[in-house]
């Protein structure tokens, strides 16, 4: 059965605090302020939301964002679990309220304090944050403790398997931090590198050097999500959800799904992609342009090769070809992803992927953009959404 | 402080950087042997290039050269600083930090590099800026920002000799909980720990014992790790296990380097080693080198006491 909610959902709104490295202020602040910015965009005041969607994850309970910014009732909130597996996974509990009427108007968002605050990098090494202790056990007596550390394992396994070099890391971070040049609001405004910089820069966990990781940041994104009769009234040219999925495959763990026959996969991502495709009826050749999830630069290519761009083993061939710069074939993250504009658990890139619908990217490619990819975290259960041009 | 007066507060600070502290100002004594004497016999150098002219004369220079490090030396106050010292640009920065709370200060570290030798005879001539200020940085004596300093060193020709950043941090002060931090560091850390409940305690326990166990299905004898209540092929929740071998081969592996985390050795191998038995199992590879580790090596493992609390599987090469 696919499921029933093509464009029957239209983000409307998008805002971005300022990112930092220290807000100065709370979390809750972070979070009012984005759903500020994005129902100013759409020219909503905020009694007209009625539904929030956020991460497990975030601190901000629905109720206090609500009082904080003055709304109204409140119909619905949901919230998804795993990290930046919840980057799309928050917007597709917003498209299952607002097609079944569950709600009119839904806020998603993520708002952390997350350089200055709990670092994320820290991974489990302090304080665990769930009941899912258990499991990071098998891990933590022997020092693999930190999401770093997590994906270089897969990262050496995959490299291993295909023959991908560093060259396409390298590629990746570099495409990336060139968009980011261009963002006023990135951290790595106006900082390029270079391969010799990239080469001599800091190993974190073999084989991962600094800039195959992203930042920590202060900041939050929103998107508001609202029906298409509504959104046609609103200030902006309504972006459509076109398909939008949740997935975890079998033996799944929360990042170190080492048990599986070939463990250099992420067979969760291929279900999102299939979904996707079937509830949008577009195929892979119909994106064209992508934020894709990028913690760290080797999952940007297995998430090529999940969603169908390229064959397994191909994505490195594929980005050297030039694929994700602003003339290739699908230019990928062209805010400057979460390795060079910020770390907002990929919310930030559902905010991008909506202005590339828009056209209004700062590295806006030059073509028409139908359909824009965005994608959550890897290596956890995840998910990915399909975003258009409203009919 | 709100984000609007902490914005105004950095306005105000970065406006310092490029600003001028001290105008090319030539030193009041030339470079001189009283001087080099007297530093050099409080340093301890005792390199005949700086003091002992017979020697120096039938070096390749034909006579003493100060030493370089002494370059900031030459246009130093002396006595004079303790009556007070005229107002500049880095005096001006250090009181609007002063007057925000950033009263504390802590000299970081100095950089010299050195161009050009000066000798006796020699004048030194200082210019000094404000090089760049941090953003706010949190450290372990409280949130402050880094701001720099860039001394440019000529001599009489108007020739660079050499430059010397000194960077230094201006702070709010934090209580240092002197104490506990104290009894703290008399506890040795050790590893973290599983935690151990009723689905893995007994797999701990048996390796506190000195085995690595592997759950087995009572019912269609799938073997499973990690441990789990129920089989996923049959839905047996009846188990046993049985004792791995500890033969195996490097499936994948990683060294965490950053961050070193207390109580671990540095540079950790950690390793997926897929069991001879058919179970994968995540531990370290040990007594050998990271670049001696591959995808298909063969190892063996030994269940091992890695520190005082800690005891654990670790992987040998074979």
């Amino acid at each position: 059965m696919v499921a029933n909610v093509k464009d029957k959902a239209v983000i409307v709104g998008v805002g971005n605090t300022k990112f930092s490295k220290d807000s100065g202020v709370s979390e809750l602040s972070l979070a009012a302020q984005a759903v500020k910015a994005a129902l100013d965009d759409a020219g909503l005041k905020p009694t007209d939301l009625d539904g929030f969607a956020t991460f497990t994850m975030d601190a901000n309970d629905e109720i206090e964002v609500a009082r904080t910014l003055g709304c109204g009732d409140l119909t619905f909130w949901g919230r998804s679990h795993y990290g930046g597996g919840a980057a799309t996974g928050s917007l597709h509990q917003a498209v299952m309220a607002v097609s079944t009427g569950m709600a009119e108007c839904v806020a998603v968002f993520r708002a952390l304090n997350g350089r200055s605050g709990h670092r994320f990098s820290a991974g489990v090494s302090e304080g665990v944050m769930t009941a899912d202790i258990i499991h990071w056990g098998w891990y933590m007596p022997y020092g693999l403790l930190t999401p770093a550390s997590w994906v270089a394992m897969f990262t050496q396994r995959w490299m291993h398997l295909t023959g991908v070099t560093k060259d396409a890391l390298f590629e990746v971070a570099h495409t990336t931090r060139n968009y980011a040049v261009n963002n006023p609001n990135a951290f790595f405004y106006q900082r390029p590198f270079d391969r010799a910089e990239y080469d001599a820069a800091r190993m974190i966990c073999d084989p991962l050097q600094l800039f195959d990781c992203c930042q920590e940041s202060d900041g939050a994104s929103c998107v508001i999500v609202t029906t298409p009769e509504r959104a046609r009234d609103l200030r902006q040219p309504g972006v459509s959800v076109r398909g939008v999925a949740q997935a975890a495959a079998p033996d799944q763990e929360q990042m170190t799904s080492f048990y599986r026959k070939e463990f250099a996969a992420i067979p969760e991502m291929e279900i999102a992609a299939k979904n996707c495709y079937a509830m949008s009826g577009l195929k892979a050749d119909d994106i064209d342009a992508a934020v894709i999830y990028d913690a760290f630069s080797p999952i940007v290519l297995w998430q090529m090769e999940a969603w169908g761009f390229c064959g397994f083993g191909e994505s490195g061939d594929f980005v050297l070809d030039g694929a994700m710069r602003p003339d290739g074939r699908l230019p990928t993250n062209t805010h400057g992803g979460q390795l060079s504009e910020a770390y907002i658990h990929g919310v930030n890139g559902i905010v991008e992927a909506t202005k590339l619908v828009r056209g209004t990217s700062l590295n806006q490619p030059n073509k028409t953009v139908n359909n824009a990819l965005v994608t959550s975290g890897v290596g956890i259960p995840t998910g990915g959404a399909i975003l258009g041009k409203m009919h | 402080m709100t984000a609007e007066d902490q914005k105004a507060f950095e306005d105000e600070i970065y406006a310092f950087v490029g600003r001028e502290v001290c105008p090319p100002t030539p030193a009041r004594d030339d470079v001189n042997n009283a001087m080099i004497r007297q530093w050099t016999e409080i340093i301890g150098d005792t390199n005949p290039a700086y003091t002992d002219a017979a020697w120096a004369a039938g070096s390749a220079r034909g006579k003493t050269i100060a030493p370089p490090a002494m370059m900031y030396v030459w246009g130093q106050e002396g006595f004079k600083v303790t009556t007070g010292r005229p107002a500049d640009a880095q005096a001006d920065l250090v009181n609007l930090f002063n007057k925000h709370g950033y009263t504390g200060v802590l000299g970081t570290n100095v950089r010299q590099e050195y161009f050009r030798e000066v000798s006796p005879g020699d004048n030194v001539v200082m210019t000094m800026t404000i090089d760049n200020i941090s953003e706010r940085k949190t450290t372990g004596r409280g949130p402050g920002y880094f701001f720099e300093t860039l001394a440019t060193f000529t001599n009489q020709h108007g020739e660079k000799i050499g430059t010397q950043r000194f960077k230094v941090l201006k702070f709010i002060p934090q209580e240092q909980p002197a104490t506990a931090a104290s009894e703290q560091a008399l506890k040795v850390p050790t590893r973290i720990a599983s935690v151990r409940g009723h689905d893995n305690g007994w797999w701990w326990n048996a390796v506190d014992d000195g085995k690595v166990l592997i759950q087995r299905c009572k019912d269609c004898q799938t073997l499973r790790h990690p441990p789990r209540p129920m089989c996923g092929h049959c839905q047996s929740m009846e188990w046993d296990s049985i004792e791995s071998t500890l033969d195996g081969e490097v499936l994948s592996y990683t060294c965490v380097r950053y961050p070193a985390v207390p109580g671990y050795p540095k540079d950790p191998i950690c390793a997926v080693i897929g069991l001879g038995e058919g179970t994968n199992l995540v531990a370290n590879v040990v007594g050998c080198e990271y670049s001696d580790v591959f995808i298909g090596m063969k190892v063996k493992g030994k269940v091992e006491r890695v520190d005082e609390k800690t005891i654990l599987p670790q992987f040998y090469p074979l």
